[in-house]
């Protein structure tokens, strides 16, 4: 579809994602010109609630992604708990509910790998806070389709883990602390 | 490109699925097929798709192993307890006006949602007259859920589940531990027809009051999820009831305009009128 954007960008988070999330998010422009999907590993129960919690904090309309809906530009998309999130290459928003990845469900590599697959040098990947090393495989598929790869500053994460296994899996990844990341992210948008 | 490449194959392999032995998943959403098969292309240690297709299409034996990939579902019973409890509350209620009923769980898989549903309509004093009808496209799958064995470490879950959908028995009456087994009470389908029926090719074969087709259709693309619709506007009764997944929606379909939202929190619809 010619009307799907052409850019988005794709973010993994887990322990201490949401403090995270809520410096990053907001810090964006409220006519931010592409999609941002986001895996964040949560309880199960608790999930629901994120939607609500950004988009009260964000210029940006914020909602949870919804099977075969189109993507829009300006939105970001929240997975559900206990699914997985993709992109279809025609800019359709994909769940399922196959098997947890690496314990994930969602998980961030089936979203960084499908949306690598989707959008290829159009994507960026932003690998942020985590205990676990989901993702890792994921941002390796955006550098390798020729997206941008960030990871942020693991001396600095909440929980170091998830960017520290994320930058040995992709070598060229760069590392920024959170609070340059929606800067680099809006300098992208001048390019 | 090597992306382009493999979504090649990844045609190619659907297509000779299809032409050998008539299973069409030509139509799937393709980010979650291409996954699949790449998990299956290295779970058997071949170097390409192109050579997974050569095996599958000279090696029958390999069909069951691959559709293994290719379906693979994994549930629990009362998944999703609101929703149970909304069919308990909501729609049972009507359902309990008709003197005979018949109730179709779509791609049952191992079987979890089959004997939810049964017990279900046994605690509400519903399951002697109704027929249920067990559909999947998977013969392995079939044979899981006429068998209603489940690992009893799974069965905490399921009984937790139980309990929040409203439960008014305890899920121990319905099954017999043997041996880290879980093994459910034959009773439980001593009305229930499984059968091999493809949501893709196949047609209507029953008229139902209650349509369950819960996390199938997101495996779908959209032509083919408004295919699998349309069979179940044909297949329902007048305001008959469909439930689908939890974060599914008939929004986005061409049919979404000949149901209405029941329990829209559930996402359980019921057919307009005609």
């Amino acid at each position: 579809m010619s009307s799907a954007p052409d850019r988005a960008v794709v973010i993994g988070a887990s322990a201490g994602g949401v403090q995270a999330l809520l410096a990053l998010l907001p810090a964006l422009p409220a006519d931010f010109p592409w999609p941002i999907f986001i895996v964040l590993h949560v309880p199960a129960d608790r999930s629901n609630v994120l939607a609500p919690l950004f988009e009260a904090q964000c210029g940006l309309e914020v909602k949870e992604a919804e099977d075969k809906e189109p993507v829009r530009s300006g939105v970001v998309y929240f997975a559900p708990s206990d699914y997985h999130l993709l992109v279809e290459e025609n800019g359709d928003l994909a769940l399922s509910s196959d098997e947890a990845i690496n314990y994930s469900r969602p998980s961030i590599d089936v979203l960084f790998e499908s949306a690598a697959d989707a959008y290829g040098e159009g994507l960026i990947g932003v690998i942020l806070t985590g205990a676990n090393n989901d993702g890792a495989a994921g941002l390796k598929a955006v550098h390798a389709a020729g997206g941008v790869a960030l990871v942020q500053d693991p001396t600095a994460a909440y929980a170091r883990t998830m960017p520290q296994a994320a930058r040995q899996a992709c070598n060229a990844a760069l590392v920024l602390p959170l609070e340059r990341i929606a800067d680099y992210l809006k300098g992208l948008e001048r390019e | 490109m090597p992306h382009q490449t493999e979504d090649i194959e990844i045609g190619l392999l659907l297509e000779a699925l299809y032409q050998r032995y008539h299973y069409d998943f030509r139509h799937y959403a393709r980010a979650s097929i291409k996954r699949r098969l790449l998990q299956a292309r290295s779970h058997f240690n071949m170097p390409s798709l192109t050579a997974l297709q050569e095996r599958v299409l000279h090696d029958p034996e390999m069909l069951p192993r691959l559709l293994g990939f290719l379906t693979v579902q994994v549930s629990e019973m009362f998944r999703d307890p609101g929703y149970f409890r909304a069919l308990r509350e909501q729609v049972l209620p009507h359902l309990r006006t008709y003197p005979s009923l018949k109730v179709w769980i779509a791609g049952c898989s191992a079987g979890e949602e089959l004997y939810s549903m049964a017990i279900l309509f046994r605690e509400e004093g519903l399951f002697d007259r109704t027929l249920f009808y067990a559909t999947d496209i998977n013969p392995d799958a079939l044979r899981a859920a006429e068998a209603g064995i489940y690992p009893l470490d799974r069965i905490r879950k399921f009984t937790e589940n139980h309990q929040k959908s409203g439960g008014r028995s305890s899920l121990s009456d319905y099954y017999t531990a043997d041996y880290g087994r879980a093994v459910f009470d034959k009773s439980l389908r001593a009305n229930v027809v499984f059968s091999d029926h493809s949501l893709v090719t196949d047609a209507v074969f029953a008229e139902m009051q209650l349509i369950s087709c819960r996390n199938v259709m997101i495996y779908f693309d959209r032509g083919l999820q408004d295919r699998a619709v349309g069979l179940f506007r044909e297949s329902l009764a007048r305001h008959g009831f469909l439930g689908v997944g939890s974060k599914e929606s008939l929004r986005f379909s061409r049919h979404a305009a000949a149901f209405s939202e029941f329990v829209p929190e559930e996402k359980i619809y019921r057919k307009r009128e005609a």
